[in-house]
């Protein structure tokens, strides 16, 4: 079936790759749940084959993606509700291609590396659902489909934070839940206001992303007003300030395997809606809303990184650190240049490792301490050297060090957005001084220092733990020292998209730099 | 040769690596020969490029090495490159030269260290990152070592961290020298956003060729001075060097003396086509600054008791020297400086360093004294360093001196008046340290004694040859050190020549003013200065005939940084605080009061919340659960 796996995969795959990266889990999820209790092994062991499998499949999805092509590859498409202009419409470009991936290697990784304590099966059934859902969002190119898949996700990480989170799980689960669903209505609203009024421009009733976008044109008010509707649910998914409070709460109390998935994939489903159904859909009112988004932005860079300074719970630092990264991704979203654009989604993917990383390793401190408050740990870095290098080497592609990871997606947002969106990012530079700020002295304090007599015990990194953070590490590091194999595919796709929104609005991206690089080759 | 560049950080590379993965089963002193083995290894690998461009005609002298494509973007296209020229390879020269020198000084100060294989690694990460920032080709692969060396600092100055003060230095060197990054990297877009690319000799080119807007020239420039001044310690950011003395001496001879510090003035001097660019008053601003900086950080050395803050504060002055060369167009003066500067420096660093380890960590001046007895060989080469230092001639510092403070009367007389007051109290405090430390009574016997009862070692001793060897290398190095560019004739100015194909364009033309034309009155003047400080001190502090002027307020730097640290601490804090608190009030508190407030409207929220959830939770998932199942049923798997 897999006859020459590459020309094969281009544009319709023989072998529905696509679906089956849902569908397995899907199928892993239920299979944990049927299985028996008194068999943990058989129940672990299938969770890691179903979440291998699809982890497998995302790699040769990576393999097979035909860099220098910005269009959607491995396109599968069947109807689904023909009546209503429902399809399964699925594809992947350069814009979703990593997040597959990392969504892809992160759930392994997690239900490996991370032990849930109780009620493993119910654990995994759930986790095995979540990653469906995320990996049916990223694919969707159907308005419904997608909604679908949005809002599927919120069910397990529900119950994953309420059912194996910390003291104050249930508070925040609710407020995840309620939260993200009011977002999640605006958007219904919306998407089916613009099925309804695309209509008219395509001549028949269509959920279909690549349809509307191409076909349709909406008058300048009702795109505006239909564009608001996705984008406070996006917002609040992202979160974009001042919509970011749940965030803390939710990543606080969630068990360490929540919070790596979280911060790894689940927030990049606000800042890739924003991209796909955003900019894609609604290119006039999205260059419209720019100033409104890119001060958000700026303003949630600062106030995340400021806010983050002052935490006392290691794990709400590094939830406020996300709010700040977040919000260069959505200005690199909003400045629509090349460069902007290609570090943003670099960059989803960027703090998706390494703010998965640092959650895990805060999770380690919590098995080892049962604490998570930095006034409570001192001194770690001489009893467990290993663990403070390596959670140094994270830290620092957090702080943005070149050479590693984070700083080639922040540092393409900045020089990308500089040129449409000079003085916002000029401001938002200042918190690469305050990122620096908040986890060097975090880092002082839990890991500088003579330890007192409570963590002159700390247990040195075992070697399971090790070996996952040494996954992370060599993903810092690859992508920080050579991001051009990803570069190369996501910027394509990019491109593209801002040909489409150049054509649907007034916004010219500057193409003075680009001649220079040309000439220069 | 010259495709043989990459190997000059490589080797550092290749050593952190080995050290990394088997510095443990080297132990000591295996891995600090190892690392030493590098760096030097590295340095004669410079040295063949050296000797391969010094082969080829001025215009000749630049050669590109493309390692692979790093960060390509559209417009972006940021190779991993090195451009090998005569600025290169003078940096890369001296901070091989140099760092292996202290490498080598690391190997008996480190001894007996539980972490020596921890220290040499960082200590070779380090050369790496400073061989990137010099040998870069575009402004990224700059920044890149930039970061790094800042990285490095804040491990080493924070190495034995278990101590506060240690943690405190390091994170603050480190978020200090962020301010100054932030500068760096505006200057980067705009500079992209003017000219399409990060390469120097693209930027250069297009300031060359008038392609470059007056006001972005100027922006650019003043950006880049923004991040000089966090890694160069000028005012206003250079708070966190005396503090980095916290590191272990061999890190403050290299890092923050000869190397790292210096590696602003490199970066203008890089810039400097862009600089001859811009509005006129941007160079005086960074002439301005240096001034300001060398005379201040001057006043300050003149009260410090602690033998390593002298010398850090001193450093902060020098560097005010080389910034003052920046902006008066005296490119080739302010690298000549920063050569002799690092020899002498460096010396009187690991010369700290060896009367540090011989009194055993006693840091205090009032405690020594009268040294030289039992120090002979430290004793010996420092006041060398002290002679080159206080602008002796013959000795290197002279000569470098009295060439900034030339250039500096031909651009603006009362700058060169404030460099002339800071060499007089350079000299000055310079001498006061060589007497405190090595002359007049022994302070320390009481202290010897104390201790007396465990037998004769904890007298102060002469280091071991491995620390000792060094301080020779480098006392000859700062005694001929300025024969690179004498002013005697034309044909003197070696180093004029063979920097100039980098500056020549950018470099101020003095030659028709007055002061060139009176050199020899400025230089006669400079060794009366010298004279003057040295016996003013001698005066003071060997003959006793004056009483020591040490205010309290000159000791404590003036009080701005207490003042920084204050402002920091309590407003600055205070209003973080304040966001924070701000955040969890106002901007949750909203979101929990609409919460509550719908509760309380709908009593059936109020009942079930948690019941009303799971059961909506459930249906979602039912629901989707029957709808993929209806779709797998219908056969469009």
């Amino acid at each position: 079936m897999l006859v020459s796996a590459a020309e094969a995969g281009l544009h319709s795959a023989s072998f529905p790759v696509l679906t089956a990266l849902i569908v397995v889990p899907v199928i892993g999820s239920l299979l944990v749940a049927l299985l028996s209790d008194r068999r943990p092994e058989w129940v672990k062991l299938t969770a890691v084959v179903m979440s291998v499998v699809t982890a497998g499949m995302s790699i040769w999805l990576l393999s097979a993606f035909s860099a220098h092509e910005g269009g959607f590859q491995f396109v599968s498409r069947h109807d689904w509700i023909g009546a209503w202009g429902i399809s399964w419409h699925l594809g992947v470009d350069g814009i979703s291609l990593f997040l597959v991936v990392l969504t892809g290697i992160l759930f392994p990784l997690v239900i490996l590396g991370v032990d849930p304590h109780h009620d493993e099966k119910r654990y995994l059934a759930w986790l095995l659902l979540l990653e469906a859902g995320v990996m049916g969002s990223f694919l969707s190119l159907d308005l419904f489909l997608f909604f679908i898949f949005f809002e599927i996700v919120l069910v397990p990480m529900y119950f994953l934070i309420g059912g194996w989170g910390y003291d104050k799980r249930v508070y925040a689960a609710t407020k995840f839940f309620l939260y993200t669903m009011f977002g999640s209505a605006f958007m219904l609203v919306g998407i089916i206001a613009t099925a309804a009024l695309a209509r008219r421009d395509i001549g028949y009733l269509t959920f279909d992303l690549v349809t509307i976008a191409e076909r349709s044109s909406f008058a300048a008010s009702t795109g505006r007003w239909l564009f608001l509707s996705f984008a406070i649910a996006f917002a609040v998914k992202v979160p974009l300030f001042p919509l970011h409070t749940w965030l803390p709460d939710a990543h606080t109390q969630a068990p360490t395997g929540g919070s790596v998935i979280l911060a790894g994939v689940l927030l990049k489903l606000g800042t890739y809606g924003f991209l796909r159904f955003g900019l894609y859909l609604f290119p006039e009112a999205a260059v419209w809303a720019k100033p409104l988004f890119l001060t958000l932005a700026t303003i949630g860079v600062i106030w995340g990184a400021i806010a983050a300074t002052m935490q006392t719970d290691l794990k709400r630092l590094v939830a406020y650190s996300s709010v700040a990264h977040l919000g260069f991704i959505v200005l690199g979203t909003f400045a629509i240049t090349s460069q902007s654009l290609t570090g943003s989604v670099m960059q989803m993917v960027n703090h998706g490792v390494s703010t998965g990383a640092l959650f895990l390793m805060v999770g380690m401190i919590y098995e080892r301490r049962h604490t998570r408050e930095i006034a409570e740990l001192r001194g770690i870095q001489k009893v467990a050297p290993i663990f403070a290098a390596a959670f140094m080497v994270v830290m620092l592609s957090s702080i943005g060090v070149p050479g590693l990871n984070g700083f080639v997606g922040e540092f393409l947002v900045l020089i990308g957005s500089f040129e449409t969106a000079r003085w916002w990012t000029v401001v938002a530079a200042t918190g690469v001084i305050l990122a620096a700020l908040y986890l060097l002295w975090a880092y002082q304090r839990v890991f500088h220092g003579e330890p007192d007599e409570a963590n002159s015990a700390f247990p040195e990194i075992t070697l399971r733990e090790g070996a996952l953070v040494l996954c992370f590490i060599g993903l810092i590091g690859f992508t920080g020292i050579y991001p051009k194999p990803m570069l190369e595919r996501i910027e394509p796709s990019v491109d593209r998209l801002i040909e489409h929104v150049e054509k649907h609005s007034d916004h010219r991206a500057p193409e003075h730099a680009s001649d220079h690089g040309k000439e220069g080759e | 040769m010259l495709d043989l560049a990459w190997l000059i950080p490589a080797l550092p590379l290749a050593g952190f690596l080995l050290i990394l993965l088997f510095g443990r089963r080297m132990g000591e002193p295996g891995a600090g020969v190892l690392a030493t083995f590098m760096t030097a290894a590295a340095f004669v690998v410079t040295a063949g490029t050296y000797f391969d461009l010094l082969s080829r005609t001025a215009e000749e002298r630049h050669h590109t090495v493309t390692l692979f494509s790093w960060i390509p973007v559209g417009g972006l296209q940021v190779d991993l490159a090195f451009l090998v020229d005569p600025l290169s390879v003078t940096m890369a020269l001296f901070v091989t030269g140099i760092g292996s020198l202290i490498h080598l000084y690391a190997i008996g100060y480190m001894h007996g260290d539980p972490k020596f294989p921890k220290f040499f690694l960082y200590l070779n990460l380090f050369v790496f990152s400073m061989l990137m920032l010099v040998l870069g080709e575009n402004l990224l692969v700059t920044f890149l070592g930039w970061e790094g060396v800042g990285a490095c600092s804040y491990f080493l100055i924070s190495f034995w961290h278990d101590r506060d003060s240690a943690a405190t230095a390091g994170k603050k060197a480190f978020v200090t020298n962020r301010v100054g990054d932030w500068g760096m990297m505006v200057a980067m877009f705009m500079a992209f956003a003017a000219v399409g690319t990060l390469s120097y000799e693209g930027i250069n080119h297009a300031a060359h060729s008038g392609e470059i807007a007056q006001v972005t020239a100027t922006g650019i420039a003043l950006m880049l001075f923004v991040g000089a001044c966090g890694k160069s310690a000028q005012l206003p950011l250079y708070i966190w060097l005396p503090d980095a003395m916290e590191g272990p001496t061999p890190v403050s001879a290299l890092i923050h003396a000869a190397t790292m510090v210096t590696s602003g003035v490199f970066l203008m001097t890089r810039m400097a086509p862009v600089l001859a660019e811009t509005y006129s008053w941007a160079p005086d601003v960074i002439a301005t600054v240096g001034a300001l900086t060398a005379l201040f950080a001057a006043t300050i050395a003149v009260a410090q008791t602690d033998i390593k803050k002298v010398l850090a504060y001193s450093t902060v002055s020098q560097l005010g020297f080389m910034f003052l060369a920046v902006g008066s167009g005296a490119y080739v003066a302010a690298i000549f400086h920063m050569v002799t500067h690092a020899f002498f420096k460096a010396l009187l660093f690991l010369g700290s360093g060896s009367v540090i380890h011989g009194m055993h960590h006693e840091q205090d001046m009032r405690r020594m004294g009268a040294l030289r007895k039992v120090m002979p060989i430290t004793g010996f080469t420092f006041i060398i360093g002290w002679l080159a230092i206080a602008g002796v001639p013959p000795f290197a510092g002279f000569w470098s001196k009295d060439e900034i403070l030339l250039y500096a009367f031909a651009n603006n007389r009362a700058l060169y008046l404030v460099g002339v007051v800071t060499a007089l109290l350079t000299a000055y405090y310079m001498t006061r340290q060589v007497i405190m430390v090595f002359f007049g009574e022994a302070r320390w016997h009481d202290h010897a004694e104390e201790h007396g009862a465990h037998g004769d070692s904890h007298a102060p001793h002469e280091s071991p040859w491995t620390m000792t060897l060094p301080l020779v290398v480098l006392a000859g190095l700062s005694v001929v050190g300025g024969a690179i560019q004498l002013p005697f004739t034309k044909g003197t100015h070696f180093l004029e020549h063979w920097l100039g194909p980098v500056v020549h364009e950018a470099e101020a033309d003095i030659h028709k003013t007055w002061a060139y034309e009176n050199k020899w009155l400025l230089l006669g003047l400079a060794v009366i200065i010298a004279a003057t400080g040295i016996g003013a001190s001698v005066a003071v502090y060997a003959k006793g005939k004056a009483r020591p002027v040490e205010p309290r307020i000159l000791a404590d730097g003036w009080r701005y940084d207490a003042a920084i640290a204050g402002l920091v601490g309590g407003p600055g804090r205070a209003a973080f605080q304040g966001i924070a608190d701000i955040d969890a009030r106002i901007v949750d508190g909203a979101v929990n009061g609409v919460g509550t407030e719908v509760r309380s409207v709908s009593g059936l929220l109020r009942r079930a919340q948690n019941g009303f959830i799971r059961s909506y939770a459930a249906i979602i998932s039912i629901g989707v659960v029957v709808m993929l199942a209806w779709f797998v049923l219908r056969g469009v798997l």
